[in-house]
């Protein structure tokens, strides 16, 4: 556990783990009678065969998840899903002398690092501002001080590093540090992106958003993920999940978000029920 | 005279009970229904109904040995064919293939030829099934992607010449549309399909679930770094259409697919599994489709008011008859002639209902329907908590997108030979991901037709 409610694991699948690059995700299904659960991919050995996963626990299917002991299996991993982030693409030409700042929020972190990971081993200068509520939420602090080159903690409450929303904290660096980036991402809940979206817009900073939607299947065969970017429906699963957060309806994207909230608090208090009787 | 014998009613749930529940509809003939259903066969020299099967069944063959009582003879009959026999005759659309061309049909019904080659899978599977004839390994792999009936009857066809072949599936469970689009109702999962593909397995075709050509491996990483002689993409059409109207992103908006999936593969209507699903009190169906019927009739199994939206007039209904008439016996509502422009949300985003447009039907179009054209000013709202899109598929890009030297046509579906060859050597496609969305036995017989193909390749190397 990297907080009471975040869960890191490897997980073995070595074809999955010899495919995938940044920007992607996979899908899990815990057990027989489970759903399919999209997480991201937070980091992946080659030559193990394995793929590691950082989970919340947000709701019934998650807590399972987290509720898995090492040696354990989940009934089902598949993947990677998604188109790998804009960068693997790039030449070293282009890549060269790019600056990139990443805007990692909460559970977020951890689609961030091998993102971080992967430009900081071909030398492109990488600056990370991770958020979180409280200092016990902060994930993978040592791990991303080793990859990048500028580290910048924001709390909610100041129990660590700056005291403030992630969104103040780049406009510091921009507008009072003199920071110069060329490309921001920002990975974290829905609506973190939509007001680091915001911000990026406003010191004229080009963004990336990675599109955390509803999924079935995750290979483009259901729509649940559909977004609207740039006025076009767009399957995430397929198309993303990292879009231009210019292009991004947030609104609808966090509406789309609630529609199973019903079901899922439903499943929820089973779920605790079901702890219940079992002490 | 035989055929002076009506054909043999078969016996179905009664719609009120079965409208609340996921049983399968039909109960199927037994014995004595069987053999007198059989008995109606003339046996003709020329049988124009082996002609319509797009995978040649031995029709009248097998029909006379369950008219004799010979059920496990009549099995090894259809089994020389059709490895999915339990699955097509339960949803071939015999009307218009094997039954269409009856002779007994020109001056009374035809001979129930899915019915009876239902009650002979189902006999076989109860009593042991048919012993599998393989030829002995040839020392050749083959690399099937997708397990829809396209990729099994290919694997099927391959593993009885000798060779190794593996299935790639990208979902956690075999089958493809017989497992996530049909629904249990029409084809028992456990029963029927998982039955029928471990028949496939006792071939000795291995199925690796859960690996997305295009993603966990490529064609390429299959042919060069796997060994596979050849690979056929039977991977077919699973991106859902919309229509491209206001409001297509509400909440409570689905693709028949997404719809489908939750309840099918997902089992969603079973309370011991997880997954949500949203149907409401009241559910619109906009399409006219064989999937269409499927999500109308889910959603008024899951307990809504089902009302299937139509722009052409009932004739014009591209779904089987049979699936139009089980859906107004179970009260599901027809509205014909009518094209939603716009879903229309309440405040909090979520859908409260479709405002649609009267059509009425002018010229013949392309496809030679008449094509229907909006009445000016007839705008009308239908108030309702679900919309699920059943407008058609097409197929996933992603095989085509990172394999290269595989073409595809403006629709997106891959271009092949009527052989099943693709535009890239060693690569051979068939159903839906060549056609666009058809039916499962064309998708079979295109499996085939390739298996063939590629065995001649496989020679040539």
């Amino acid at each position: 556990m990297l907080t009471p409610t975040i869960c890191r694991m490897k997980v073995e699948a070595p074809r999955l783990a010899s495919a995938a690059q940044p920007g992607q995700f996979l899908i899990i299904r815990a057990e027989e009678h489970g759903e399919r659960i999209p997480l991201t991919i937070s980091d992946y050995d080659k030559d193990a065969g394995t793929v590691t996963i950082v989970t919340q626990q947000i709701g019934a299917s998650t807590s399972e998840i987290c509720s898995y002991n090492e040696g354990d299996s989940f009934a089902d991993v598949v993947g990677p899903l998604g188109i790998p982030s804009d960068f693997t693409e790039m030449s070293a030409e282009d890549l060269s002398g790019k600056r990139y700042v990443f805007i990692a929020g909460g559970v977020g972190t951890a689609p961030v690092y091998p993102q971080v990971k992967w430009l900081h081993e071909r030398g492109v200068a990488v600056d990370v501002i991770i958020g979180a509520k409280t200092k016990d939420l902060v994930i993978y602090k040592e791990e991303m001080e080793a990859v990048c080159d500028n580290l910048y903690l924001c709390t909610d409450d100041g129990s660590a590093g700056f005291k403030g929303l992630v969104t103040a904290m780049l406009e510091k660096l921009v507008t009072e540090d003199g920071k110069v980036y060329d490309q921001a991402v920002a990975i974290g809940p829905m609506i973190m992106m939509k007001f680091a979206t915001l911000t990026c817009k406003k010191l004229d900073l080009p963004v990336i958003v990675s599109l955390n939607t509803l999924m079935v299947d995750g290979t483009g065969m259901c729509g649940a993920c559909r977004v609207t970017v740039a006025g076009k429906t767009r399957f995430a699963c397929v198309e993303g999940p990292e879009f231009n957060g210019y292009d991004v309806d947030f609104d609808e994207a966090m509406r789309r978000q609630g529609m199973y909230k019903a079901e899922e608090n439903e499943a929820m208090e089973d779920h605790k029920c079901r702890i219940g009787r079992g002490r | 005279m035989a055929n002076r014998i009506p054909r043999v009613p078969v016996r179905e749930q009664d719609p009120k009970v079965r409208a609340t529940n996921f049983e399968e509809v039909c109960y199927g003939y037994n014995v004595e229904e069987a053999q007198l259903e059989a008995s109606r066969c003339l046996n003709c020299k020329n049988p124009r109904c082996v002609a319509a099967c797009p995978v040649s069944v031995k029709i009248p063959q097998f029909i006379a040995q369950v008219a004799a009582g010979d059920f496990a003879g009549a099995a090894s009959v259809i089994a020389e064919d059709s490895s999915l026999p339990a699955i097509c005759g339960r949803v071939c659309p015999q009307e218009t293939q094997c039954e269409g061309s009856c002779i007994l049909g020109i001056k009374s019904e035809p001979v129930a030829i899915g019915k009876l080659e239902r009650f002979v899978a189902d006999w076989s599977r109860e009593n042991g099934g048919v012993k599998p004839v393989v030829a002995p390994a040839n020392g050749h792999k083959v690399a099937v992607i997708g397990s829809g009936p396209a990729g099994l009857a290919c694997a099927s066809d391959l593993a009885k010449l000798g060779y190794a072949v593996t299935i790639f599936e990208a979902l956690h469970r075999p089958g493809g549309v017989l497992e996530y689009g049909i629904p249990e109702f029409r084809l028992p999962k456990d029963k029927v399909v998982a039955a029928e593909i471990e028949s496939v397995k006792a071939l000795g075709v291995k199925i690796e679930t859960n690996v997305i050509a295009g993603r966990t491996v490529t064609i390429d990483s299959l042919l060069d770094e796997e060994g596979f002689a050849a690979v056929f993409v039977g991977s077919g059409a699973g991106l859902p259409k919309f229509m491209g109207i206001p409001g297509e992103n509400l909440n409570g908006v689905f693709s028949a697919n997404e719809f489908l999936t939750r309840n099918n593969l997902m089992k969603a209507y079973r309370d011991d599994y997880k997954t949500p699903i949203h149907a409401g009190k009241k559910v619109v169906v906009v399409g006219g489709g064989n999937v269409a019927m499927d999500a109308a009739r889910t959603a008024l199994r899951l307990g809504a008011g089902t009302t299937i939206v139509y722009r052409r007039t009932e004739t014009e209904l591209p779904a089987r008859r049979e699936e139009v008439h089980h859906a107004k016996e179970e009260g599901i509502e027809f509205a014909m002639l009518t094209n939603p422009v716009e879903i229309l949300g309440d405040e909090k985003g979520w859908v409260r209902a479709v405002k649609c447009i009267r059509m009425e039907l002018g010229e013949p179009d392309e496809s030679g329907r008449r094509s229907p054209v909006a009445v000016p000013g007839s705008e009308f709202e239908i108030e309702t908590e679900t919309v699920i899109m059943s407008l058609g598929t097409s197929p996933n890009p992603l095989i085509a997108r990172t394999t290269d030297g595989l073409e595809t046509n403006r629709r997106g579906c891959l271009v092949a030979d009527e052989n099943g060859a693709t535009t890239r050597k060693g690569v051979f496609a068939g159903g839906d991901a060549v056609t666009g969305a058809a039916t499962v036995i064309l998708a079979m017989g295109a499996g085939r037709k390739a298996a063939a193909a590629i065995h001649e390749y496989v020679q040539t190397l």
